[in-house]
């Protein structure tokens, strides 16, 4: 799914012009502690999250997460969208709850790319 | 910058890259700014010494800031063949002065190049002041270095980056990244991880390597912002084989290690929870991301957090 038709189904409202909107999303993982984020996302998903500060952006960094909705209608200030701009992330922000983000997602057919615990398999 | 390797102003104009450049480009950003200037008051003789010690072929004179007239190696032949070396420079200099403007635009250097027949344009600024000299060659190497710049910049950086253990020989070659991290800084949080994450792919590292050294690194970042009664610092050791990620502070140590290491145990305050962490899975996360992991903590000494994670071939 590309991140246009993510941020469309949970009508989000983008707030990086200029990023590329054909990005294929592969998942969907749901979160508000960082550390739950990295430890159980794999990478190329969406983040849905209720969490509004700039360490989600880096935090997505990391986790090589191609796509942040911040749910709940809670719409990103300028330092967190300036920082996306400025590492070419797409962002946008959703009246939704992140359940109902989710769901539709889900229905949509996008997969969750939750981990189970335990973690990063050997490869 | 020197005049090797100039391009005609023929040349030039066959190449539409170049052109559109010169459209972009001012002359602020591609002239000589460390300007060897001469007094008027100067002799022909020292002058020469000058130009031949600083390897030039010409200087503006100047006096009191402003450009009064401008010398070259022709002038100072003049000045050899008449037997006037001792002669000063303002009798010798040429003063039809044609200059140009810092904020011009490199092509109007260009135009200017190509219709007088001079080597170097002294640049001034808004007020006349001497901020810069530009000879052909200038612009040349500014043009070059903007179409470098502009030739997919990042795959040139990683590829320099990755070949940089082959490049270099020795016993053993590190490259070692260092960063301080300052206790509460909440706002630059995951700013150094970031800046390692990137490191490391651009040293040639996996996508799978640099996300797992990312998150390690990342938490123990995070961790000095929570948890130190200073902050503390971040290094990060990076060799053909290995890269080992370390993470110290002077304090106040961890009470209970084996607690620590329990997913989901947490010390952080409710206002660091609300900001995200203390979801009590860090030290977990950097376990399961590296190979190996370390913790020596003590009151007196604070903490130390070494993670290594070992490199095959193939990564």
């Amino acid at each position: 799914m590309k991140v246009k038709e993510v941020v469309e189904i949970c009508q989000g409202t983008l707030l990086t012009p200029d990023v590329d909107l054909d990005v294929d999303i592969k998942g969907g993982f749901s979160g508000d502690l960082m550390s739950d984020v990295l430890a159980s996302v794999q990478a190329e998903a969406v983040l849905i999250t209720g969490l509004c500060n700039p360490q989600v952006v880096r935090t997505a960094l990391i986790a090589d997460i191609k796509l942040i909705i911040f749910g709940r209608g809670k719409k990103p200030g300028e330092d967190i969208i300036n920082l996306a701009i400025e590492e070419n992330l797409p962002i946008a922000y959703s009246p939704l709850g992140l359940y109902e983000i989710a769901g539709r997602l889900t229905k949509a057919g996008l997969p969750s790319y939750e981990m189970e615990m335990n973690l990063f398999p050997r490869d | 910058m020197s005049d090797q390797a100039t391009l005609s102003d023929n040349d030039a104009g066959k190449i539409t890259r170049v052109e559109e450049l010169g459209y972009e480009l001012r002359i602020s950003q591609v002239m000589t700014t460390n300007v060897v200037t001469f007094s008027p008051d100067l002799s022909m003789l020292e002058a020469l010494d000058l130009i031949q010690k600083n390897r030039i072929s010409g200087a503006p004179v100047t006096l009191n800031g402003e450009v009064v007239g401008i010398i070259s190696t022709e002038d100072l032949i003049r000045a050899l063949r008449d037997g006037r070396i001792d002669r000063k420079v303002s009798d010798y200099m040429s003063r039809g002065l044609i200059t140009a403007k810092a904020t011009d635009k490199v092509v109007e250097a260009l135009k200017v190049f190509q219709k007088k027949n001079v080597g170097r344009l002294p640049i001034l600024d808004e007020n006349h002041k001497l901020v810069g000299l530009l000879t052909k060659g200038d612009i040349t190497n500014g043009l070059l270095t903007a179409l470098q710049r502009d030739y997919q910049a990042e795959e040139l950086i990683r590829y320099r980056a990755s070949h940089l253990f082959e490049d270099i020989e020795s016993d053993r070659t590190s490259l070692i990244l260092r960063y301080r991290i300052i206790k509460d800084d909440f706002l630059h949080g995951g700013a150094a991880s970031n800046h390692i994450k990137k490191a490391l792919h651009r040293l040639g590292a996996s996508r799978q390597v640099a996300r797992k050294c990312g998150i390690a690194v990342y938490e123990a970042e995070m961790n000095l912002i929570i948890h130190t009664t200073n902050g503390g610092f971040l290094r990060v050791e990076v060799e053909p084989h290995k890269i080992t990620m370390e993470a110290y502070d002077d304090g106040p140590g961890i009470d209970d290690v084996e607690k620590a290491l329990t997913p989901g145990y947490s010390t952080a305050t409710e206002e660091v929870r609300n900001k995200g962490f203390g979801a009590g899975m860090g030290l977990v996360n950097i376990r399961s991301c590296v190979d190996e992991m370390t913790i020596k903590s003590s009151k007196e000494s604070g903490t130390n957090l070494y993670m290594i994670m070992y490199l095959d071939k193939s990564q």
